[in-house]
Formats: C-alpha cells, sequence, structure tokens
C-alpha cells in the first residue's frame, strides 16, 4: 500500500528532542563546576530541581490536561537544570520545589506548555523565589574548590555585591568592601566565586556555548551582543566615572550573566524569530542588565532583564522583520 | 583555486544519495501504450489535433498549442490512437490524454536521427524560436512554462546573460548530470542556438561542485567556443532555484515582482537545452527525454531515457520493481516532488525523476507544538518567516495581511519544512496562503 503526503518526502532528523538533549548537554560543564565548587549540596540542589519540574510536568499532563505526556521532549529537564543554577547550594529542598511549581505551573503550563509561554520559566521560577525567600537566595555558601561538604555558617558575597558597595559610604549597615576584596579576574573565570551553583564559572559555561554553536542549536548573536552590550556600556561608564563599580570586565565575568545571556537568553520560546529581533532584544536585555545593576538596589539584574525582554518579544517579532529577498536593501 | 559560486541568504545542506551519477543513461524498452496528456506545462492545453483510430508515427503532432502560453504535444510512439480521455495522472486528478497502442518504431522522416553533433547555426533568431514553438519545448526542470516565450524578449528589454541551470540541487536526481556527461558539446551547441536567438553572445552554463565530471567536460569543451563559459556552484539546497542561481551568477537579486528578463537574464535548465538543440538542429520534437530512477527502494537505481507517456509503472518494472518495503513513490524529487498516487500515470516533459522510497528516513514525522526557534526563518532563501505564514494560515487571517507577509513571493522550496524540528508542513501552510493570494 503506497502512501501519500505533501512534500518535502525528507525531514531533518534535528527535531525538538534533539535539540533539547543538545542544551542538556551544553549544560554538563556548568553541573561539573557546581559539584567541583559547591560538593555535594549542589548535586542536592540539581537533583531536586530537575525531578521537581519533571514530576510537575508530568502530573499536569496526566491528570490536568490529559494529554500526550511531554517531560520527553527534555525541555523541562533543561527547566530543571537552569532553576537549580540559579539557586544558592544552601537551598532547601522544599522552596526549590515551590521554584519548579511556579516554573512548569504556572509559568509554562498555564500559557499553554512548550513554544506558548511568554516568560522564561526557570527565570520566573527564580524571580518568584527571590522575591519570596530573600534571606534564603542571598546566602552565598563560600566555594571551595573540590570541598564535598559545605560547613554551616561559612558564606560570603558575590562579587557584584561588592561591586555594588565599593565606594558607597553612606549606609552605616551596609557591609564595605574594597578592591582588594574582590576574587581575581581568573577565579571569577574558572567559577572559585561566590554565587549560584551554575553561575559561577564563566569556562562551563563558554564550553556549553561552543557546544551549542557546533551543533548549531542556536545562532552566535543573542549571547555575543547581550555580553558585548554589557561590556561597552560599563566600559564607557566606568571610563567616564571611573567608579570601580563599574569594572567591565568584572561585569562580564560575575553574576549570572554569562548562564543567562547563553542559555536563558537564548530560549527559543522566549526569544524573538529572526536575527533582527534576537540582536533587538539581546541588546535590550543588555542595556536593562547594566541599568539594574548600576542603579537599583540590586546587585544582580539579569533575570529581571531577561523577563522585561520577554515580555516585548511578541512585539519585537511583529517589527523586527528581515528582508526578504528581492526587497530593497 | 577557482572560485565558487552561491547565494547567501538561507539555504539547506541535505544528503546527497546520488547513487546513479555513475550510470550511464540507458534508453527505456517502450511500453505497449503510451498516455500523453494534452498539458504538460503552464498554460491552457493544447488543442487536440488526431482522433481516435488514427495512426501516428513517432514525433507526429498530437495537440497543437492553444494561444501563446501553451505547448505543441507530439507523439513518442508509432502505432495508433486507441482513446482520448480523461485519466488519472500521478497524483490522482484526471487529465485528458491521448492513449496510443504502440506498433513499431517508425519515425517522421524529416527527424535526423544520426549521433553527428550539428555545429552550423545558419538561422535567424525567429526561425529559431519557431522551431522550439513547434517541438513544444518547456522548461524541463519542473515548472513546465513554455520554452519560445521566454526566449522571445518583450518589446523595450534586453538580454544580456543566459544562464544555463545545471545545479541539480535536489538529492538522489543526476538526470541533468548524465546529460552534461554524454552530451556535453549538444549542450553547448544548444547554448549557443540560445545565444543567437536572444542576439547575445553571452552562455553561463552553471553546474554545482558534486558533479566533478560534467564540470571537466563542459569546462574543456566551452574553451573552443565564443560565449558559453562554466561556472561552478557550492553545493546548497536550492542552488537550482531560478532566483538563486542568479543571484549566485550575477550577483544581482532579482527584486519583487520582476521577471528574469527585466534585469537582462534568461535561465534554462540543461535538459531544456539540450532539447533546443535537438529541435532546431536536428528536427526533433521533445518526445523522450532523461528521468532518473532511484531512491533507497529501488533494487537497480539508474538513468533512462524514456518516451514521454510511459507509465511509471513500466519504468519502475526495469529497474527491478516495487516490493513490499516501498511505502511512497515520488515524481521528481524529494523536495519538491509529489507523491504518486496511481502507477499507470505516464513520464511527462517535466518527469526527472521517479524516486521509490522505503520507510525511514522519508517517512513523514508527525508534527508537534512550534517551539519558536526561528529556524525556518533562517532556512528561507526567499528570507521570508514561515512561522508567521503559517499562523496567518491557522488564524484565518485576512489576505491583506498574508501578502504583507510576502507569501505570494514564496519559490516552495520545502526548507522550512525541511528544518522543521517540530515537523510542522509549513510548506502546506505557504501554498495555502499563496493560493489565498491568487484567488483575490
Amino acid at each position: 500500500m503506497l502512501k501519500i503526503s505533501t512534500n518535502p518526502h525528507v525531514q531533518t532528523s534535528r527535531d525538538t528532542q534533539s535539540l533539547m538533549l543538545d542544551v542538556v548537554i551544553a549544560l554538563m560543564p556548568a553541573a561539573v563546576a557546581a559539584l567541583m565548587f559547591f560538593g555535594i549540596d549542589a548535586l542536592r540542589v540539581i537533583l531536586t530541581s530537575v525531578a521537581g519540574c519533571v514530576l510537575f510536568e508530568y502530573l499536569a499532563c496526566r491528570y490536568w490536561l490529559k494529554s500526550k505526556n511531554t517531560t520527553t521532549d527534555y525541555s523541562a529537564i533543561i527547566t530543571g537544570l537552569l532553576l537549580a543554577y540559579n539557586l544558592p547550594s544552601s537551598m532547601p529542598c522544599w522552596m526549590i520545589l515551590i521554584g519548579c511549581f511556579m516554573a512548569i505551573i504556572v509559568a509554562k503550563i498555564c500559557f499553554g506548555g512548550l513554544g506558548k509561554n511568554i516568560f522564561n520559566p526557570a527565570l520566573v521560577g527564580r524571580v518568584f523565589l527571590f522575591i519570596s525567600f530573600p534571606v534564603q537566595m542571598t546566602v552565598w555558601p563560600v566555594p571551595y574548590f573540590l570541598k564535598m561538604v559545605s560547613p554551616d555558617g561559612e558564606t560570603g558575597a558575590t562579587t557584584l555585591r561588592m561591586l555594588k558597595s565599593i565606594d558607597v559610604s553612606s549606609s552605616a549597615t551596609s557591609k564595605m568592601y574594597s578592591l582588594s576584596d574582590l576574587p581575581s579576574y581568573l577565579d571569577m573565570f574558572l567559577g572559585n566565586v561566590g554565587g549560584c551553583i551554575g553561575e559561577v564559572s564563566a569556562l562551563a559555561l563558554l564550553l556549553g556555548f561552543g557546544y551549542m554553536l557546533y551543533r548549531r542549536v542556536i545562532t552566535w548573536h543573542i549571547p555575543v551582543y547581550y555580553l558585548g552590550t554589557v561590556f561597552i556600556m560599563t566600559a564607557v561608564l566606568y571610563f567616564l566615572t571611573g567608579e570601580a563599580k563599574f569594572l567591565p570586565l568584572a561585569h562580564l565575568l560575575s553574576g549570572g550573566l554569562m548562564l543567562g545571556a547563553i542559555f536563558m537568553a537564548t530560549d527559543y520560546t522566549t526569544s524573538p524569530m529572526t536575527v533582527k529581533g534576537q540582536v533587538i532584544f539581546a541588546v535590550g536585555c543588555g542595556l536593562l542588565t547594566v541599568i539594574i545593576r548600576a542603579f537599583s538596589a540590586y546587585p544582580e539584574g539579569v533575570s529581571f532583564a531577561i523577563l522585561i525582554m520577554n515580555a516585548l518579544v511578541p512585539l519585537i517579532d511583529k517589527y523586527a522583520i528581515q528582508r526578504c529577498y528581492g526587497e530593497k536593501k | 583555486m577557482i572560485k565558487k559560486f552561491t547565494f547567501p541568504m538561507g539555504g539547506i545542506h541535505l544528503a546527497k544519495h546520488k547513487v546513479t551519477t555513475d550510470c550511464p543513461t540507458v534508453v527505456a524498452d517502450i511500453p505497449e501504450f503510451v498516455s500523453i496528456p494534452i498539458k504538460q506545462h503552464i498554460g491552457s492545453p493544447a488543442k487536440i489535433m488526431v482522433s481516435k483510430g488514427d495512426k501516428v508515427r513517432v514525433g507526429t503532432l498530437l495537440a497543437d498549442a492553444d494561444g501563446i502560453v501553451s505547448a505543441d504535444v507530439h507523439s513518442s510512439v508509432s502505432g495508433e490512437v486507441t482513446k482520448i480521455e480523461d485519466l488519472p495522472g500521478a497524483s490522482g486528478y484526471e487529465e485528458k490524454m491521448i492513449t496510443i497502442k504502440v506498433e513499431g518504431d517508425s519515425w517522421e522522416e524529416d527527424i535526423d536521427r544520426s549521433e553527428d553533433v550539428e555545429k552550423e547555426i545558419n538561422l535567424t533568431p525567429e526561425e529559431i524560436i519557431a522551431k522550439i514553438r513547434s517541438a513544444g519545448i518547456v522548461g524541463m526542470g519542473g515548472a513546465g512554462y513554455p520554452t519560445p516565450i521566454k526566449t522571445t524578449i518583450p518589446e523595450g528589454k534586453k538580454a544580456n546573460i543566459l544562464i544555463v541551470n545545471g545545479i541539480e540541487c535536489e538529492p538522489f536526481l543526476t538526470a541533468d548530470d548524465r546529460l552534461m556527461v554524454e552530451k556535453a558539446e549538444q549542450i553547448i551547441m544548444g547554448a549557443r542556438v540560445l545565444n543567437r536567438a536572444l542576439g547575445i553572445q553571452n552562455a553561463v552554463i552553471a553546474i554545482d561542485e558534486n558533479k566533478p565530471r560534467a564540470i571537466e567536460i563542459l569546462t574543456a569543451l566551452s574553451k573552443l567556443y565564443v560565449g558559453v563559459n562554466v561556472k561552478i556552484c557550492k553545493t546548497k539546497y536550492p542552488q537550482g532555484g531560478e532566483k538563486q542561481l542568479i543571484k549566485a551568477i550575477t550577483g544581482q537579486e532579482l527584486p519583487l515582482g520582476k521577471l528574469p528578463i527585466d534585469i537582462g537574464c534568461i535561465v534554462q535548465n540543461v535538459g531544456t537545452v539540450f532539447a533546443v538543440y535537438e529541435a532546431v538542429l536536428k528536427n526533433k520534437p521533445l518526445f523522450e527525454r532523461v528521468v532518473t530512477v532511484s531512491g533507497d527502494g529501488c533494487k537497480h537505481p539508474g538513468n533512462y531515457l524514456v518516451r514521454i507517456g510511459t507509465p511509471i509503472s513500466s519504468l519502475i518494472e526495469q529497474s527491478g520493481g516495487l516490493d513490499e518495503n516501498v511505502h511512497k513513490i515520488v515524481m521528481g524529487g524529494p523536495m519538491m516532488g509529489n507523491a504518486v498516487v496511481n502507477l499507470s500515470a505516464p513520464v511527462t516533459k517535466t518527469t526527472s525523476g521517479i524516486l521509490l522510497l522505503q520507510d525511514g528516513e522519508f517517512t513523514k514525522k508527525e508534527a508537534s507544538s512550534c517551539i519558536r526557534c526561528g529556524k525556518c526563518a533562517l532556512a528561507c532563501p526567499a528570507g521570508l518567516r514561515p512561522f508567521a505564514i503559517k499562523q496567518a494560515v491557522s488564524f484565518n487571517d485576512t489576505v491583506e495581511h498574508m501578502r504583507k507577509l510576502h507569501a505570494g513571493d514564496c519559490i516552495e522550496c520545502g526548507c522550512c519544512a525541511f528544518v522543521c524540528p517540530a515537523n510542522i508542513p509549513l510548506l502546506d501552510y505557504c501554498k495555502i496562503a499563496k493560493q489565498e493570494i491568487r484567488k483575490k
């Protein structure tokens, strides 16, 4: 019996599942770095988060939507990994599960599932936790290379918090830092600094970026434009004001910028679909990140910057149209 | 290092599957019956000139072009006309066909059947175009646009360059490749004939870099003739698309809504150019063509010189027959070809290949939801946003909106549907949008 179908009769083997699997693989170096710097606690956070996200998606498909099980496309695993990477290693498990619920059920399933959500699920989960549990979300266990247990109480500040407090003398309660307190650029690059478990190692994240480029999961535009905007803008501010809190390289290598630029801003669903739109989106993310980092009460602005730009994606998609063949340049 | 040309916008890389590259063209058996459709081209069907019971010879005119946008149809066999009625074509739609019962193989006397390559061109452009018209030549790359119209330059326009399309960028197909290897000199003469008809001395034969043999032979031969050159193009689908080829060879983009002649270009497929050679210098109407029979379900893939009207089943029989593993038969290439529902349907002037495909690589996959990756927009060689066109169609948007999305400029290459990780049939949506625009 012959089948019929419309053309084309050949399709790529790169389906959604295979692309998502590649993102999971690209996220693995950061997991290894997290384990090396934060020990077994990092593993606890990652496993809880991934298990929570997959479970919530499974339960939602099975009992609520009564639809096909969509956990097989691996997107819930990515959300779980990204959420975990955005948490400190001391985060209690029950809080992580609340974050998973917000990410999968509220930010993803309620909007219609994979491909229909407006906001990056992992970021929604993170920001919800950040606002609900500000204390737990800003306690940073001190990283210690290849340490297997994190001793209680030993916490430090993130590079960004230090940058924020440098040269600020008005508030008596805030702890002051001098330039010499900043970790070395090498430590920032490798990840031997305080912070969320997945964001600390720029090296590990860049390895993942390279892998995604090699496998053509994403194009280079969003990460390069995002990082470039942050770097250029902080450099301009640094040279105009001379203030140490604008150290461009420190901004580039610290906080969630690498993680956000490489893995969160490039999320297919919540970023624009044309290259032109992606450039606008990435530059917007960069500007907002620097504005929040430099001028708001928060030391870190990547999550908010990406979420704000996420909300603008439908608008960008409407107006950022690529030139079609034969149209005047 | 030889410069290789290509187009910059979109495009994809496909597995070549060109297993029949080294299979010399074999003359296919003449079947017992042929059914020749009177419309194998874009435009109006030709007017039938024979009636039931008439005896015809190879090359006898069966149907006469009806108006300018139409083409003559000739008999590909000798015998008796037994039926003139509507029969299902390859896609199942009924078409008017002339069925001839084959008796012997006697050709019309004025056809020059010798193998010698004719090199003298003494005809005027008008005479050349008249010969092309009376030979019923249409674009053999797939579109089937009547060649005499393309060769006649409209008032006030001027041709600068004739691009002979030897790209054949579809997987599996090697018919054009074999033609270039086996009939290189004839193709060059055909290009010179067209040069003369167009009043230019500038023909470029564009060949894909994956055809080293054709490049070698044609490059060597073209050095002997003035006004014929070979250019090599990079392997990228759809390099053989008219607009993509013009961009690659001339560096110019065809402005929206313009015809190639508006920027001085004429693009002809190598098969068409060979047919022009045969028509003008050998007096032979278009009644046979090279067809690749291939596919992962084909036992003995090969290239065949086939009489128009030969049933597909007869060709399949000659290349090893069908077995239960074949799940789909495609006429043309896997990207732009159509699935065949009726095996008794005939080979036409535009049939470049018959592919027998097995389950697996060539099975349509189930569509899932769009993940908004934007890969379709990145792959589109026309620079469109297939995802937006899909949305417009599924939300029943206005035709105005579809027009704004340039859906009418889709070249139907299928790149969008190929790259879609969610396997969404984006090309189908684009075709629907095109139809909606055309209806208005």
